[in-house]
């Protein structure tokens, strides 16, 4: 009978593992709707991207607070998870400190996830009062309401029981504190539990340490659900980030073509297309998840709703409705809602609902400046700027339904080669002026 | 008056230009803007550049198409614009317009426009640094500075720091705004909201920057793009400063110092 527990641990276990991967695929999958996009190029470039800015967190410290408050939680949540492995070892054979043997390191190891739980725990705690009662304006936008703003919170108690688990586990451990060898922190907090019998201490322990590892599995379950898939999509989206300069918008290839054959004399404009050559023209622009690219929505699932987009953008600033979070926000939850539908129906069934109008307004995207600051805001580079540029494209070239100052910006480009009426055979005037 | 040769002048005479100055529809036609066309010419001159327009032969690069979504006209203002530059085998522009740098540095060269690309400011350091143009304090000497970074110059193409050399030569205080270089605030007008009206919102993003910019107490706030110069003006006179606030392009600057 003594193995029962090491197998109730394999089931919890694997049935973690199971319901993680299933959700990863599921991830994938909805990623994959997106358009094609090549960023297989200057490999090299892209791992330094990614080793500066999503493992070594550069743009973090742009904001110094938050930012070495975020580092303190990031390096103790990577270097506590190395005892997880432990945790798993012993869970699965029945042992107790299986790593016992390396005797003053073993110390040294524990010592040191003591102090990162103590510094995560305090920092978290930071984390809820700047949310909670400093209440940051970036966290009370509109966009914040419900379930982002229970979400954020969530993560934080999350974190906040897994490290006072932690802790506890270590401090009612009798035979480790005995050892008086990497108990820096549980020590301190030992003598809260003196004068209790031993079994107590050792439900105590015992209870702690099934409780740690489940809520571990239970944490990693609730990151498809949450804004905290960052942890692990900070990754590929750093990786996969363009490394073009900022102001460079992608010239559409499908819009080349037709420039192309309209400049071309010899093009016949009757011409049949080809044959074979049965699929409908592409769209121009996005006005659904599936027009934008994979990076995009790659993006979209990166995104954890820090808002320091939205706290840089001008717009925003002065009052208007963009928000380049929220533009992030809409399309991932625009392409869960589209990943259900494929779960419910096997494949897509139209829901007569799309990104552009229920979830995103042209309102938000006319107040667009495109001047990048959001760009250059985000920790993580996710690049709202070119989705409002994609639905804009939409809308003007799909739609023709710019605003009406823009119409008339847009007939001076053609009809005399600047966004104002003047002739262009005046373009010189200024010289004898 | 300063000879503005034409490329096709150019061409008559046999002659390739050192460099084109590409104009921009603000420079061309916006009566602000005209007069930093004209101080970059004067400098120019005075380095002895040899420089041509293409004149009634340019045409909007396709930048507010572009960001207002017009992909179609957007193109075809590059490959008419990519026509007349190769046939005139332009190697190398300089234009005072972040907007049109921007989009022929870097928009341009898939579409089959290949040219180096400098912006004004750029350009004007490197004259410095090559002993052809001397810069110095004259009237501005003393005078308190603040710099707004274009965000298509800045952010866009990480030019923070030819347009602030320029400055310091002028022996002037240089201060900066609480938001600068990377963090700088737009001034408005990008994205093609110049010709358009704002969303609704509690306030203009030109008021926001030029308070941010009053902020500094600056003598004059200082600019490297004409569509910011517009915004940032209108927003001094907004806040009834003009009497003591100017705002000037780092090209004006320099020329102005001198009376150029």
């Amino acid at each position: 009978m003594a193995v029962i527990p090491n197998i109730i641990f394999a089931v919890i276990l694997f049935a973690g593992i199971f319901f993680f991967v299933r959700n990863v695929r599921k991830l994938i999958r909805n990623i994959r709707m997106g358009k094609a996009t090549d960023r297989s190029d200057n490999k090299p470039e892209r791992f330094r991207n990614m080793a500066r800015i999503a493992l070594g967190q550069q743009k973090m410290v742009v904001r110094p607070v938050a930012g070495i408050l975020h580092i303190i939680v990031y390096l103790g949540f990577i270097i506590i998870n190395i005892e997880v492995l432990e945790i798993i070892i012993d869970g699965l054979f029945g042992t107790h400190r299986i790593f016992e043997f390396l005797g003053g390191f073993y110390g040294f190891l524990i010592g040191s996830f003591e102090v990162l739980a103590l510094l995560v725990l305090v920092s978290v705690i930071v984390f809820w009062i700047r949310r909670n009662m400093i209440r940051l304006q970036r966290f009370w936008k509109p966009e914040m309401k419900g379930w982002p703003k229970h979400d954020g919170n969530f993560i934080l108690y999350f974190e906040m029981v897994l490290m006072i688990l932690f802790l506890v586990m270590n401090a009612t451990d009798v035979p480790f504190q005995q050892m008086q060898s990497g108990n820096v922190v549980s020590g301190i907090i030992a003598p809260l539990f003196e004068g209790l019998p031993q079994s107590v201490l050792y439900t105590i322990e015992r209870s702690a340490w099934w409780l740690h590892i489940t809520g571990i599995l239970i944490f990693l379950n609730y990151l498809y659900y949450s804004k905290h898939l960052h942890i692990l999509l900070a990754f590929p989206n750093t990786y996969f980030a363009s490394l073009k300069p900022k102001g460079e918008m992608d010239n559409l290839e499908s819009v080349t073509n037709e420039v192309k054959l309209m400049m071309d004399p010899n093009a016949d404009p009757f011409a049949a297309p080809a044959e074979g050559d049965t699929a409908a023209p592409e769209k121009f622009g996005a006005s659904d998840v599936a027009d934008l690219s994979w990076v995009q929505l790659l993006g979209a699932y990166t995104c954890t709703e820090c808002g320091r987009c939205t706290s840089e953008c001008p717009a925003n600033q002065t009052g208007k409705k963009l928000s380049p979070r929220k533009i992030m926000m809409d399309t991932r939850d625009r392409l869960e809602e589209v990943g259900k539908n494929i779960d419910n129906n096997g494949t897509f069934v139209a829901d007569n609902k799309s990104l552009l109008d229920d979830y995103i307004t042209r309102e938000e995207l006319w107040a667009c400046t495109s001047c990048n600051a959001c760009v250059e805001a985000c920790p993580v580079s996710i690049n709202p700027l070119s989705i409002i540029l994609d639905m804009r494209r939409y809308l003007v070239m799909e739609q023709s339904a710019a605003p009406a100052e823009l119409n008339n910006m847009m007939t001076n480009i053609e009809n005399n080669g600047a966004p104002w009426p003047y002739n262009q055979m005046d373009r010189l005037n200024w010289k004898n002026e | 008056m300063i000879k503005v040769p034409t490329m096709a002048e150019m061409m008559a005479e046999g002659k390739q230009p050192e460099v084109l100055f590409w104009v921009g529809c603000a420079g061309s036609f916006d009566d602000r803007a005209k007069k930093i066309t004209k101080a970059l010419v004067k400098l120019l001159d005075k380095a002895g550049v040899e420089f041509a327009v293409l004149g009634t032969e340019e045409s909007c690069t396709g930048d507010p198409a572009k960001r207002a979504g017009n992909e179609f006209l957007f193109q075809m203002q590059a490959v008419t614009n990519i026509e007349v530059l190769n046939a005139y085998e332009i190697k190398k522009i300089v234009t005072a317009c972040p907007h049109c740098f921007n989009t022929l540095k870097n928009e341009y060269p898939s579409l089959g426009g290949n040219y180096e690309v400098m912006h004004h400011t750029q350009f004007l350091k490197s004259l410095l640094e090559e002993g052809r143009l001397a810069i110095e304090g004259g009237k501005f000497k003393g005078k308190k500075i603040t710099y707004h970074d274009p965000c298509y110059l800045g952010r866009a193409n990480g030019v923070y720091e030819a347009p602030r050399d320029l400055i310091r030569k002028l022996d002037v205080e240089l201060v900066e705004m609480r938001k600068c270089k990377k963090a700088g605030l737009c001034c408005g007008a990008g994205g093609a909201q110049m010709f358009k009206e704002p969303e609704k919102g509690d306030k203009d993003v030109n008021i926001e920057r030029t308070e941010q910019a009053l902020e500094t107490q600056p003598d004059i706030i200082a600019a490297g793009c004409p569509f910011c110069n517009t915004m940032l003006t209108d927003g001094v006179k907004g806040k009834e400063k003009e009497a003591e606030v100017g705002v000037m392009d780092v090209a004006e600057l320099i020329a102005n110092a001198e009376d150029l």
